[in-house]
């Protein structure tokens, strides 16, 4: 593939329900009641159950590792968490949306690409960075 | 309370070793929708040139936060644990994470500063193998709200 400074990724829509965020905290091992139980969010400030950052920042991921079509050549990854992400109890839950465009060529064939994610039109990461090796 | 500076390369023991095995890569691969076969058939992985399934980018947390939050119990560091929310992550992939893999996790302080009221942790994670072969560096930010 010809990839140049401003090349985008195909963008990536995900939906996130209450089931996905139990099922992530099971495989995660975080069990933190935010991310499943209403009245303790609420309890601690919180407008509702959220996700946790690192579901966002593992499906964002996938926007990337799509694209390269190599899970293994996605070798530095780091984002922000900005605002969290309300999945309320229904069962279209919240949309993630993921943009991505190539920000830098590096040598030894990587390319820095930086991502755009957001839910209900708000940024929920920042500074969200992936360094690929390209194929 | 603010955070003390002379916490910044404060390093802590090695972990216990973590042994990394294809049912956990495939029951985290699958709750993230990563449906690539290098992650769910190690023939397919092998395949790809890795010796056995590899983990998804983020699988790696599994093993760095429990790491990460030592500091949390260092009496030194004070962090109230009821207010910390994850601020930043950051994975420097050596080589993927694979089945197989005995990972050790050695965690330091790299920064600690307190901004408007938030003490801001930054502890390093390095997961290696028991041979200390380099495998993942997992960077957590940790926030303390401050009350």
């Amino acid at each position: 593939m010809t990839v140049e400074v401003g090349t985008e990724l195909p963008e990536q829509l995900f939906r996130v329900t209450r089931a996905d965020l139990v099922r992530y905290a099971g495989a995660s091992g975080d069990f933190n009641p935010i991310h499943w139980n209403e009245r303790v969010a609420l309890q601690v400030g919180l407008p509702g159950v959220i996700a946790h950052g690192m579901f966002t920042m593992a499906l964002a991921g996938r926007a990337v590792t799509a694209w390269t079509g190599d899970p293994a050549a996605l070798v530095e990854y780091q984002v922000r968490f900005g605002r969290p992400v309300v999945v309320p109890d229904d069962d279209e839950g919240a949309e993630l949306t993921v943009r991505g465009k190539v920000a830098a060529l590096l040598d030894d064939g990587r390319a820095r690409v930086d991502l755009t994610v957001t839910s209900g039109g708000e940024k929920v990461l920042s500074l969200a960075r992936a360094v690929v090796r390209l194929p | 309370m603010a955070l003390d500076r002379e916490l910044v390369g404060r390093s802590y023991p090695p972990s216990a070793v973590y042994e990394v095995g294809r049912a956990k890569i495939a029951e985290f691969a699958t709750a993230v929708g990563a449906l690539d076969p290098v992650h769910l058939d190690a023939d397919a992985a092998r395949a790809a040139g890795h010796p056995d399934v590899i983990a998804p980018p983020t699988f790696a947390i599994v093993v760095s936060l429990d790491a990460a939050f030592v500091v949390l119990s260092d009496p030194e560091v004070g962090l109230d644990y009821s207010r910390v929310v994850h601020g930043e992550q950051k994975f420097t992939h050596h080589r993927p994470v694979r089945a197989g893999d005995r990972l050790v996790a050695t965690t330091t302080i790299d920064a600690a500063r307190t901004v408007a009221g938030n003490d801001l942790l930054t502890a390093r994670v390095e997961l290696a193998g028991e041979d200390g072969e380099p495998v993942c560096t997992a960077v957590s930010m940790l926030v303390a709200r401050g009350a």
